[in-house]
């Protein structure tokens, strides 16, 4: 319960539209190999370029977004996360791993926004967070 | 392999890091409190946040990732006692994974302090450097 409400409580100043694009451009930059599953965004040729293109803002902003229907569902983020976990499986090809390098990244993000807010304690119940969604995700591979 | 670029930022960006001491401790610190299984390597310590232990270990631990920021060139050798203290001595298991969630409290403390000036750019080329520096840890392994 204390978890919840430090996940609530750093939730609801997060800017998901800012935050996403954040996290998903700097998941294109340090780790570069994710571009593979982004061919069809455009222009991914430079920090600078990933950063500005309005595809990734998009698409983070969606997958943000669909996190915080996760943190709306603590309790039960295994179905809300299943037909995604069926997409990125079957549509979409992607190896679980990179959930859970998106989740780092995100952590990261955070911690740079809200600095001393984000104490241990924060941490340690966003990394819980990241570790279930990304396991949900993960759990209709076959 | 870090680029002359990547060199340039990792230096300029370790220099901003204010009061490494402290810094290398809330990194431990952190990394017990979000990921507790890492405790499991130190049961001789008092956890507590703000103990001794924690302080000097955490000066010890940035004392070697400073000297390894002076020799980005040949970490390898740099590190080479390090990395047979912790292949042989310490042993801390599983090799890469262990070391890359302090890595990851590296990073969060890195962000906490240096806000938005820890850019995609700085971000990535941390991540690098830590990697490296994991990776030559974990050389002697078997």
């Amino acid at each position: 319960a204390e978890e919840k409400q430090l996940i609530t409580s750093i939730w609801s100043k997060v800017n998901v539209e800012e935050c996403g694009a954040e996290a998903l451009a700097r998941l294109l930059i340090v780790y570069p190999w994710t571009q593979r599953f982004f061919s069809s965004f455009g222009n991914l040729s430079s920090p600078t370029a990933i950063v500005g293109n309005p595809k990734v803002r998009a698409h983070g902003k969606k997958v943000l977004t669909s996190f915080g229907e996760a943190i709306k569902n603590l309790d039960n983020i295994k179905t809300t996360y299943a037909k995604l976990s069926e997409l990125h499986c079957d549509k979409l090809h992607v190896d679980p791993e990179n959930f859970r390098l998106l989740g780092d990244i995100l952590i990261i993000v955070l911690a740079s926004h809200f600095a001393r807010d984000f104490t241990p304690a924060c941490q340690f119940a966003w990394q819980k967070l990241v570790g279930v969604v990304a396991h949900a995700l993960a759990r209709k591979y076959h | 392999m870090l680029t002359a670029e990547e060199k340039k930022l990792i230096c300029r960006f370790w220099d901003k890091v204010p009061q490494k001491d402290v810094f290398g401790a809330e990194a431990l610190y952190r990394m017990f409190i979000t990921y507790p299984q890492t405790k499991t390597y130190f049961p001789h310590f008092d956890l507590h946040h703000g103990s001794d232990q924690i302080r000097s270990h955490g000066k010890k631990v940035v004392t070697a990732l400073d000297n390894a920021v002076k020799c980005l060139d040949n970490l390898g050798q740099a590190l080479s006692e390090l990395s047979s203290l912790h292949a042989y001595n310490l042993r801390v298991d599983p090799p890469r994974f262990a070391l890359q969630l302090l890595s990851q409290c590296f990073q969060v403390v890195l962000a906490v302090h240096l806000g938005t000036e820890y850019t995609p750019e700085v971000h990535a080329a941390f991540d690098k450097f830590l990697s490296a520096v994991a990776a030559v840890l974990a050389e002697k392994y078997r």
